[in-house]
């Protein structure tokens, strides 16, 4: 009976191997794109196989025991309990294997923490639940959202399959983009919550923290598309913050850089003419979807205890000017952040438009980019 | 010390009082032990449905089931179930039961406050599953309660702290009888060393359990005041610092873990010997690496925060001294294996679970030792590899340990034995099951799966499929459990005295199910 | 093998399953209050009531058992272990909070102000600010404010501790030498040097509230500030007035030199009180 159970266990657990050797996804870290990763990747593989081989010992002696120490087969207990030298031999070893892991594991570990020398900086912050990317001495500085078909196809019920999807869940709107070959810096940080910054290929992770700076680096040589999540829990959307780095050769980063400017300077042309009231409610509900409903939910019912209703809200259909502050400056120590950076005057005024006069409410007014424009 | 029970005239000739007052006011070590272990396995399975509903989001990716804010509800709440609800009070329940009986002892040595003890929790259990019905729902911070975003909460929030509260109280208290009983209420001529290690592990744990509790109610209460009273302590805007709180929680954290474990270590090295019909090898050495672990637990919390941005010195030193654990650990699987080792073993379900336990719980110690090494915990933080390291070292090492004792012990307590067959049974259900949800997890976490999301890319669509159809046999093999159980309380084979061929100790010189007062003159220890 | 060595089990304990459900309807309370829900003071102070009940009652029994005899050494010796190890999760407790303030100090406030491993955190996001003690933050959370000064009141309060601890040991030497006048004046006197502590702590806050603008809401320091002194305070109102019931006893004359743990359990408490005040002396109002 016993033999046959083991038999079962052991064809269970061979179609699961094979079935896991045939797939073609990843089974283990990731080997990465930089020096870094790499060195990490080569420790992992090295403790890996040390607790493999330990392991085998281990198991090894306890099935012998359990094969041919067993009554059926007439063994007889002998009585010994303690042995000096037993105990010495396994103590000592283990702690050496130790000191052999150590080794490797302090030179990565002191050469990630050198963030000395970066070759350009990006501050990257965190927010509820987007991230924001300023190119220190650039004046770059742009959000970076989960994209509109993710977005789509995470809804509760969306019934859209996300295989469908081209990168579901890890594709955003604004990847962070970075030039090859150059140490870039980043100063990592949170305006609401921790969150944490992560890109397995790049080898590390690192928490971004309200209040407080920290710094990693990274060197990639090769271009490419490199995707990654946030790693902190952060809220109901952490699941739904995704990065993407484009690592561009020197060149294209140039371009791109200056295409970043002018298009900066654009947007903030836009922000003279005035709009009637439907221009900024179709815009508004557009800004709304991307920006609020996470929190204020699709209807604006919010959510009772965390997230106010929109519908009915005192702010939302009284004075105007609370109702401005409230989205342009948040309200501190609540989720609610400070939009004021994160939409232009344009978009500012139409999301604002478009909760007093939708969403169940009806107040009528509409305020204009250049009134926005004016309380900054 | 002479302990010797029942001849008091306050407390002559009875035996439990009838009805549900006798549970409710008892003093008795064994009733408290079962309305822990019977509450234990409520909230095992309260906790339990919960992973379910985990798992079953995460069956395919998409959101099917459950909006993303409920996701992070139960994921939350299935911790602090699991930990404060099943777990410990496992535990305590098993130390109510055995404790008194292994040291000869007639009780514990405060029986009134044994009964509150137990009493706080069922009310702090209501409160903290109440916040499910409040505006805001239940606490979604994860089990860590990080700022500030726990701070984010709704009105369960402040429930939750008071939750909380309580069972840092329950906690406390409890820990204080068991070291006070220890201590105090020993049969003549049992001295320390020759105390069975169940009950030097629980001295231990207790002794952690005091020392860090209060530190985690220091921490709570923290929070309470900065959402409520405007305190910064956890704001840079005021001078404070979020990571404040996480130095503080992993304080009481990482002892916390080894809180979940060592009293299975000391379970384990009663079953181990008896199914080998052979001496535990190394007794000595044991107490003292329970010991070294108990202190090293105090210096290795910031290995839980490698990626927050310490000091790199402080990262050395951390990931030092964690490895540094491997060590004591070692030598108690060292051990447990030379015990088995020509002894006569046979593989009665308790001993299945002990094995499984060992194997297991050493598998889940390996991942804990990559985790360990900073730089790639760099990689592996936060991830699924993380969740599976936890879980082999909980469900198949603390759970395992539980179900191994009460296999091992139901016998005595009921008098009746337990279906062998099912018994048997259970434990391949369950260690095919548990491998199947947990081993993937490693390779979704070191592919890149972040934990704590509802919702997951493509990639690593099969492994979670796989995952979810374990947890679901998982889950059903325990209400397999739960069966046998309830047949075994409820008749069964009668149980001889001595119940185990090779069990050694004072449990087994009384009849099963012992008497309501356990010794009526204190034991011999030779 | 007589009764007299029998260990005393009691039976049929009502009293914790009242402080259950006491517990639960004060902080059940409490926490709704914080949450603005409606009669939740009523239910908290019903949970007060309950408790306090609970602690006649169960005390009351307890104490009814000590008189008659109930209690040999063995089970005086469980409730002295019992005791030290309760201190000891009380000595963790304020650790706690200790930890926070010498991390305070010692990281995030220089961090913020940019001093070692802080600097680009100064840099990037606070760059006006420097690091000092005491600070209510970057931000100047709750506004401007005065620091509370070691030499006056607090000096005076550190006076009256220690002489407390002083005078209750002093009624412990009386009651081990059976001269009952020097227990009960020594006693009296601790309790009143007790009370008045409270009074001046209280004292001390209104002049922080209303004078010197110091409140829980000024930053760091006013956080731990307040959240040290006054589960001190706390404390301090604790043990007094556990050592009023104990002179109340000692009045009755509950105590013998051999027999008197509830005694020797709350003037271990007091001490405990006292080495946590001159911590607070030192860490809090004076460095
Ligand atoms: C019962 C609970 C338990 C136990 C016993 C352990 C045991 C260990 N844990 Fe684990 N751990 C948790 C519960 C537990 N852990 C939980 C709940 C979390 C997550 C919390 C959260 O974030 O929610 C966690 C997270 C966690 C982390 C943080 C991961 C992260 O978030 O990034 C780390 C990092 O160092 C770690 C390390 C270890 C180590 C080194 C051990 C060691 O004690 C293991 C020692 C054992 C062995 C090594 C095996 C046997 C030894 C030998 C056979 C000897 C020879 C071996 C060698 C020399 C290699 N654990
Ligand atoms: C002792 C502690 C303990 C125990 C026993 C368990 C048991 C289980 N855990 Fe849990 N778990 C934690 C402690 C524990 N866990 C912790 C600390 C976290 C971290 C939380 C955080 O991130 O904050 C966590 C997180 C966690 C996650 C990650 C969630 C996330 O990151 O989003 C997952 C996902 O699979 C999971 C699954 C399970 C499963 C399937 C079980 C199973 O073993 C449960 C099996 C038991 C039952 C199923 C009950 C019996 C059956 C019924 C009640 C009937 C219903 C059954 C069916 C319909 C089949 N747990
Ligand atoms: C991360 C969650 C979150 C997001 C995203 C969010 N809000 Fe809010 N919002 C909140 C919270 C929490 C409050 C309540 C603050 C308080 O306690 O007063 C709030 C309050 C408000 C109020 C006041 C309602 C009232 O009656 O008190 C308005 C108006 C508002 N938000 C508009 C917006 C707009 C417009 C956006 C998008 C551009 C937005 N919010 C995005 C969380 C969010
Ligand atoms: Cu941001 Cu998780
Ligand atoms: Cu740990």
């Amino acid at each position: 009976m016993i033999k046959l159970k083991q038999l079962f266990a052991g064809g269970l657990v061979l179609t699961f191997m094979s079935s896991v050797a045939q797939a073609e996804y990843g089974l283990n870290l990731p080997l990465g794109v930089t020096e870094t990763s790499k060195q990490v990747y080569d420790l992992h593989m090295l403790i890996l196989w040390i607790c493999v081989v330990i392991g085998v010992i281990v198991f090894g002696a306890m099935i012998y025991s359990m094969i041919y120490h067993r009554k059926s087969r007439g063994a007889v207990a002998s009585q010994f309990h303690e042995s000096m030298a037993a105990e010495i031999i396994w103590t000592v070893i283990p702690f050496v294997i130790l000191i052999v892991m150590a080794v490797p594991a302090t030179k990565v570990l002191v050469e990630m923490h050198d963030t000395s020398e970066a070759d350009m900086k990006i501050k990257v912050t965190g927010y509820q639940w987007k991230w924001r990317y300023e190119y220190i001495g650039e004046g770059v500085d742009f959000f970076s959202t989960l994209d509109a078909a993710s977005n789509e196809a995470r809804k509760l019920g969306s019934d859209i399959d996300p295989s469908t999807v081209e990168n579901y869940l890890l594709n955003v709107d604004n990847p962070l983009v970075i030039p090859a070959g150059k140490k870039v810096g980043f100063l990592l940080t949170a305006s609401d919550v921790i969150h944490s910054w992560w890109v397995p290929d790049f080898g590390w992770k690192k928490d971004a923290i309200p209040g407080f700076v920290n710094e990693a680096w990274v060197k990639v040589d090769e271009p490419g598309v490199y995707r990654g999540q946030c790693a902190e829990l952060c809220g109901r959307d952490h699941g739904f913050m995704p990065i993407v780095v484009e690592v561009k050769s020197q060149a294209d980063y140039e371009t791109w850089l200056a295409e970043q400017k002018t298009g900066a300077a654009v947007a903030q042309v836009e922000v003279i003419k005035e709009l009637d009231s439907a221009e900024l409610n179709s815009k508004g509900k557009d800004i709304y979807n991307a920006n609020c409903v996470a929190c204020h939910q699709q209807n604006g019912q919010g959510v009772p205890g965390v997230f106010p209703a929109i519908t009915g809200s005192t702010i939302a259909t009284g004075d105007i000017n609370q109702h401005i502050d409230m989205i342009m400056n948040g309200k501190a120590g609540t989720a609610m952040a400070a939009f004021k950076e994160q939409l232009n005057d344009v978009e500012l005024a139409a999301v604002v438009t478009y909760q007093r006069n939708s969403l169940g409410n009806n107040v009528g007014d509409v305020v204009q980019p250049t009134a926005i424009a004016a309380l900054r | 010390m002479a302990t010797v029970t029942d001849l008091h005239d306050d407390h002559h000739d009875h035996g439990p009082a009838k009805g549900l007052m006798r549970w409710v006011t008892t003093t008795n070590h064994k009733d408290i032990g079962t309305l822990y272990l019977i509450f234990a396995l409520v909230m095992f399975m309260v906790g339990g449905a919960m992973a379910m509903v985990i798992r079953l989001e995460l069956f395919q990716p998409g959101l099917q089931f459950v909006d993303p804010g409920f996701f992070n509800q139960m994921t939350t709440v299935h911790a602090l179930v699991m930990i404060f609800g099943g777990v410990m009070p496992a535990f305590v329940g098993l130390a109510n039961w055995m404790l008194p009986i292994m040291i000869g002892g007639p009780d514990m040595a405060l029986p009134r406050m044994n009964n509150w003890s137990f009493w706080i929790l069922p009310f702090a259990f209501a409160m903290l599953l109440g916040t499910f019905f409040m505006d805001g729902g239940a606490p979604a911070g994860g089990w860590t309660l990080y700022p500030p975003l726990v701070l984010q909460g709704g009105d369960g929030f402040s429930f939750m702290i008071f939750a909380i509260h309580m069972m840092g109280i329950s906690s406390v208290m409890g820990a204080i009888n068991v070291i006070v009983t220890i201590l105090n209420m020993r049969a003549p001529g049992m001295t320390l060393m020759k105390m069975p290690l169940f009950v030097w592990t629980w001295f231990i744990t207790a002794y952690l359990l005091i020392a860090v509790m209060p530190v985690l109610a220091g921490a709570v209460t923290m929070l309470l005041t900065d959402r409520f009273y405007d305190t910064t302590f956890f704001s840079a805007a005021g001078g404070g610092d979020p990571v404040l709180f996480q130095h503080i929680f992993w304080f009481f954290g990482h002892p916390e873990v080894y809180i979940l474990i060592l009293p299975a270590f000391g379970v384990i090295s009663a079953i181990i010997p008896t199914f080998a019909r052979k001496p535990l090898f190394g007794y000595s050495s044991m107490v003292y690496a329970t010991s070294s672990i108990a202190f090293l637990s105090f210096i290795v919390w910031a290995h839980h925060m490698f990626t927050v941005g310490l000091p790199l010195q402080a990262e050395l030193f951390f990931m030092y001294a964690t490895m540094l654990i491997a060590v004591p650990t070692g030598v108690k699987v060292f051990n447990w294996i030379s015990t088995m080792w020509k002894g006569s073993l046979t593989f009665e379900t308790p001993m299945l679970f002990a094995i499984g336990f060992v194997i297991m719980f050493t598998i889940g110690g390996f991942s804990g030792l990559m985790l360990a090494i900073a730089p790639a915990d760099f990689q592996y933080h936060d991830t699924y590899f993380v969740v599976a390291h936890f879980h082999y070292v909980l469900v198949t090492g603390a759970v395992y340990s539980i179900m191994a004792s009460v296999y091992y012990w139901i016998p005595k307590w009921t008098g009746n034995m337990y279906s062998e067959k099912m018994g048997q049974w259970h434990f391949w259900l369950s260690t095919i099951s548990v491998n199947i949800l947990f081993f993937p997890q490693h390779f979704l976490g070191l592919a890149g799966m972040p934990r704590r999301i509802p919702d997951y890319s493509v990639q690593f669509a099969e492994f979670n499929m796989w995952s979810s159809i374990g947890g679901f046999a998982f889950g059903l093999s325990q209400v397999f459990f739960c069966y046998i159980v309830y047949k075994t309380i409820k008749g069964g084979e009668k149980a001889t005295d001595q119940v185990w061929e090779g069990a050694e100790g004072l449990e087994w010189t009384l009849s099963s199910p012992p008497p309501y007062h356990s010794f009526s003159k204190a034991p011999e220890i030779k | 093998m007589s009764s007299e060595n029998a260990y005393f089990v009691p039976h049929d304990a009502k009293w914790p399953i009242i402080g259950s459900i006491g517990l639960m309807l004060f902080f059940g309370g409490f926490a709704a209050q914080l949450n603005n829900m409606p009669s939740s003071s009523i239910v908290m102070t019903i949970g007060f009531l309950v408790l306090v009940y609970m602690m006649f009652g169960w005390f009351g029994e307890v104490i009814n058992e000590s008189e008659s005899g109930s209690y040999k050494s063995n089970e005086d010796a469980s409730f002295r272990v019992g005791m030290i190890w309760f201190i000891f999760s009380e000595v963790m407790f304020f650790a706690a909070f200790f930890g926070a303030l010498y991390y305070i100090r010692t990281f995030s406030v220089p961090w913020i102000g940019g001093i070692g491993a802080g600097s680009v955190t100064n840099e990037y996001l606070w760059s006006s600010f420097e690091a000092m003690w005491p600070t209510n933050g970057p931000d100047n959370i709750g506004g401007d404010y005065q620091k509370m000064g070691p030499w006056g009141l607090p000096a005076i309060n550190t006076l009256i501790l220690l002489t407390s601890g002083v005078t209750v040991t002093w009624a412990h030497w009386g009651l081990i030498a059976n001269k009952r006048k020097q227990l009960i004046f020594g006693l009296a006197l601790t309790v009143i040097l007790g009370f008045i502590f409270v009074a001046l702590q209280a004292l001390e806050y209104s002049h922080g509230y209303n004078d010197l603008n110091l409140t829980m809401a000024s930053g760091v320091y006013g956080s731990t500030f307040y959240m040290l002194t006054g589960f001190h305070g706390f404390h301090v109102t604790v043990g007094a007035i556990m050592l009023a019931v104990m002179l109340v006893r000692s009045m009755k004359g509950h105590f013998t030199p051999e027999n008197h743990f509830a005694f020797e359990a709350t003037a271990w408490y007091w001490h405990f009180v006292d080495v946590v005040w001159l911590g607070l002396f030192v860490f809090v109002y004076w460095l």
